[in-house]
């Protein structure tokens, strides 16, 4: 075990070199840089937030339930089934036919089948049926159908997410789907995320319609204005949020009131341009998730396809208008189900007190094994110091984050790292005993105890795989840095430690030597 | 090397175990544990102001109405945590108790640290926490049974439960708060303790191999002793590196760096006093190792 051939001296110092090189890269000047390579800071050491946000596609399956109602009563009429008892519940609908088995050749029909579309990527319809009684059924969406929804609400939601996030303007972003229903957000930097939650909380659903003088009317209902007002609004939207191509806060020049000024595309324009030419004099509601903004009076029609939104905004509720507008709405509600924020300067203490708790357990490990083992002790602590590069350089090369469990990650390295080298040391101190040749008693040290080291190091490595895969954001750059760490001791104990030992023993000759 | 004689007090170590591993498991199921927001769910709040005292955070807070409400000092003078528990997701909280603490307080209010974890995600990561220790002792028996024989396996592992549990007794004994970074401190503890056990074992292994007169006790005692220096010099230079996390580190990793220390403690306790014992128990000879052999050998 003690004799290295000039090949394997070589490879050893090479790896360890080219490694260890990396490790510099995080202390170059950032204007100038060789390669572009460095360990990512975690959320906890430089500031900013982590956001989970989950989309509720509850509002977005009724709609679409509800949407089917007429080309399924068409589809029906179409082909001579009678029906009654049409009922919309929640996310079903139910209905009675007198011939189930016609409805079913046409329901569940491959070829041309608007009313039921056959999803290819999941063999499955969008939509199944139940029969309830002899000629009651109730249709609903089929488990694959509600997941194309799902999915597409959640592919959407990122999109229009990335928009909000790269308008207001954030250094880096990670925007990124976890799982089904949610998408994980960080900022670093951040200090406040309040701004781009409330952004990210509205979904931003903006209409027309026309404010109606009769309350009893089909298809009206009651909203209150932003000046407390009750107004009766149609249900029938003149025109909505898809055809604006552009809002920008602008300040209105009469009595400086900040503003929302917006460009439709052609389609809305045509629209807007119909509806406010046929309603001049009657009042038009400019409603927003719900809630009315506000309701001008219409003066003349306005064709330009340019309009403007007044509703008492201060200049920054315009701006964060005109941003969601810009945007696009969101399909469902967003929910943050879990919020970290770390304040830079809480950031700044803790890789202080990781880096100060880092240097002090290491200089207590390096004089302890001083202390201990002399010579020996200088070998691994030369060790050490190499395997803290390496770890650093592997660090580096993988681009990982550094969290602050990371760091402890780090020091509980040093302070496990010289355990290989212990083992070792203290089974060639049992073979000193026994064995008469000096250069005999080392080289079965190393033999013997090569096996228990591997054992007591892959117990540790598997507790960090597992906590890597199940760990989270911190923990997980714990475990990241506590595996490496294993990997890197491993190779400093028993390839660079072991030459060294072996250049020691070697020179030495069969003269004392004390471990 | 040392000759203590280890094997005579095996059986008042073993009454030890027991009793402490009674107590954690009663103080786990009567007193519980003190999961913290990753688990709960709620909001947590650290916050650094000149001149506040606690009681004004308490109170604003209690004006809020928002339930059970905790406020403690946190680290230097100035800094408090505050933890708000919470039934359900609600974006406006934060921004809300932000509002009104700000006001209330009538001074800069530095928010470091703001934390909500929603009830939905605190139960998965409390489910994935448990899995994960779960998974890792599973893990190691799995990997004790490969290297050894079986009855290695089962000491080890029943080490490791020793270790993990009366670790959480004293969690809740102290009413100290379980949180992820306690789960990934556990899972080192597991990772630690195992490290420990295997160096012991293998030189059971070993020297049951080499002395065939000697019985299971002798060999025990005589492993325990030939591996004692580095058992001790191990634990010093994890236990100086981890004392160094524990008052230098900062109190975010103060709980951390807690549950290790007594986790390299127990553990080092328990491969000597509880995994060693196991074999004695189960009557590990060399003959056991033999038979072993022939099973791999052809």
């Amino acid at each position: 075990m003690l004799n290295f051939s000039k090949i394997n001296v070589l490879i050893i110092y090479f790896l360890f070199f080219i490694i260890s090189i990396f490790s510099l890269l995080n202390f170059q000047n950032k204007d100038n840089q060789i390669i572009e390579k460095k360990i990512n800071l975690g959320l906890d050491l430089q500031g900013g937030s982590y956001l989970l946000l989950e989309i509720n596609s509850d509002n977005l399956i009724e709609e679409k339930i509800q949407s089917k109602v007429i080309p399924i009563k068409k589809l029906l009429k179409d082909n001579d089934i009678n029906y009654n008892n049409f009922k919309i519940n929640s996310k079903s609908l139910s209905l009675s036919l007198d011939n189930i088995e016609k409805f079913d050749l046409l329901f569940n029909s491959r070829k041309n089948n608007l009313v039921n579309p056959y999803l290819d990527n999941y063999r499955s319809y969008e939509l199944g049926y139940k029969k309830i009684s002899n000629k009651e059924i109730e249709i609903f969406f089929s488990k694959f159908g509600l997941l194309t929804i799902n999915n597409s609400a959640l592919k959407q939601s990122i999109e229009i997410v990335r928009r909000r996030i790269d308008d207001v303007g954030t250094k880096e972003p990670t925007i990124l789907q976890r799982g089904e229903k949610r998408i994980l957000v960080e900022l670093p930097g951040l200090k406040d995320p309040e701004r781009i939650k409330a952004l990210l909380g509205k979904t931003a659903q903006l209409n027309f319609r026309l404010v109606s003088e009769n309350n009893n009317e089909f298809g009206v209902e009651e909203l209150i204005s932003e000046n407390g007002e009750k107004l009766n609004i149609s249900k029938r939207i003149i025109m909505s949020g898809e055809n604006l191509i552009d809002a920008q806060p602008s300040i209105q020049n009469q009595n400086n009131e900040p503003t929302v000024s917006f460009t439709l595309d052609r389609l809305g324009s045509q629209k807007f341009g119909r509806a406010t030419t046929d309603n001049v004099g009657k009042r038009l509601a400019i409603v927003l998730d719900g809630e009315i903004v506000s309701a001008p009076n219409i003066n003349e029609p306005i064709t330009s396809g340019n309009g403007m939104i007044s509703g008492n905004f201060t200049f920054q509720e315009a701006t964060d208008l005109s941003l969601l507008l810009r945007s696009g709405a969101l399909p469902t509600p967003l929910l943050v189900v879990e919020e970290r924020t770390v304040g830079p300067d809480l950031g700044e203490d803790s890789i202080k007190s990781g880096i100060t708790s880092l240097i002090v357990g290491f200089i207590l490990v390096i004089a302890f094994m001083l202390y201990k083992y002399r010579v020996f002790g200088l070998i691994a602590n030369a060790a050490l110091i190499a395997n803290l590069l390496m770890l650093v350089g592997v660090l580096t090369i993988l681009e990982a984050t550094l969290t602050l469990p990371g760091i402890a990650g780090i020091i509980l390295t040093v302070g496990m790292a010289v355990d290989a080298n212990v083992l070792i040391f203290e089974r060639i101190r049992e073979e000193l005993k026994t064995e008469k040749s000096i250069i005999h008693a080392f080289d079965t040290g190393y033999t013997r105890a090569k096996i228990t080291v591997l054992d007591a190091n892959i117990t540790t490595l598997i507790a960090a795989v597992i906590l890597f895969a199940f760990g989270s954001g911190p923990v997980k750059g714990f475990a990241i840095t506590l595996g490496i760490g294993i990997v890197t001791t491993l190779f400093t104990a028993y390839f660079l430690a072991r030459h060294l030992t072996s250049l020691i023993v070697l020179n030495t000759k069969n003269k004392e030597i004390k471990i | 090397m040392t000759n203590f004689n280890f094997s005579s007090k095996f059986k008042y170590a073993n009454i030890l175990s027991l009793i402490l591993f009674a107590l954690s498991v009663i103080l786990i199921f009567f007193k519980g544990l003190n999961y913290g927001i990753d688990f709960k769910g709620g909001t947590l709040i650290e916050l650094r102001s000149n001149n506040i005292e606690a009681a004004l955070i308490r109170d604003t807070l209690k004006n809020m109405n928002l339930g059970d409400v905790n406020v403690k000092k946190f680290g230097k003078e100035g800094d408090f945590l505050i933890k708000v528990e919470q039934k359900e997701d609600n974006n406006k909280l934060i921004p809300e108790i932000k509002k009104n603490l700000s006001e209330s307080l009538n001074s800069e209010v530095n928010f470091r640290r703001v934390e909500n974890v929603g009830p939905k995600v605190s139960a998965e990561l409390l489910q994935s926490g448990i899995i994960a220790i779960s998974l890792s002792l599973a893990a190691m028996l799995f990997y004790i049974w490969v290297r050894f024989e079986w009855q290695f396996s089962i000491g080890s592992i029943v080490a490791l439960f020793h270790d993990v549990i009366i670790t959480l007794g004293i969690f809740s004994l102290l009413s100290l708060e379980i949180n992820l970074s306690i789960i990934a401190a556990v899972l080192t503890i597991v990772g630690y303790s195992m490290n420990d056990t295997v160096v012991i074992y293998d030189r059971i292994r070993e020297n049951l191999g080499k002395y065939h007169k000697l019985d299971i006790s002798n060999i025990a005692n005589l492993s325990i002793n030939e591996t004692l220096s580095r058992t001790i010099i191990t634990s010093v230079t994890t236990l100086l590196a981890l004392f160094s996390i524990f008052i230098l580190g900062g109190e975010i990793l103060r709980g951390f760096s807690f549950a290790m220390i007594l986790g390299v403690l127990i553990g080092t306790y328990s491969s000597i006093f509880v995994a060693s014992p196991i074999l004695k128990f189960f009557k590990v000879s060399y003959k056991t190792l033999e038979k072993e052999e022939e099973k791999i050998v052809p």
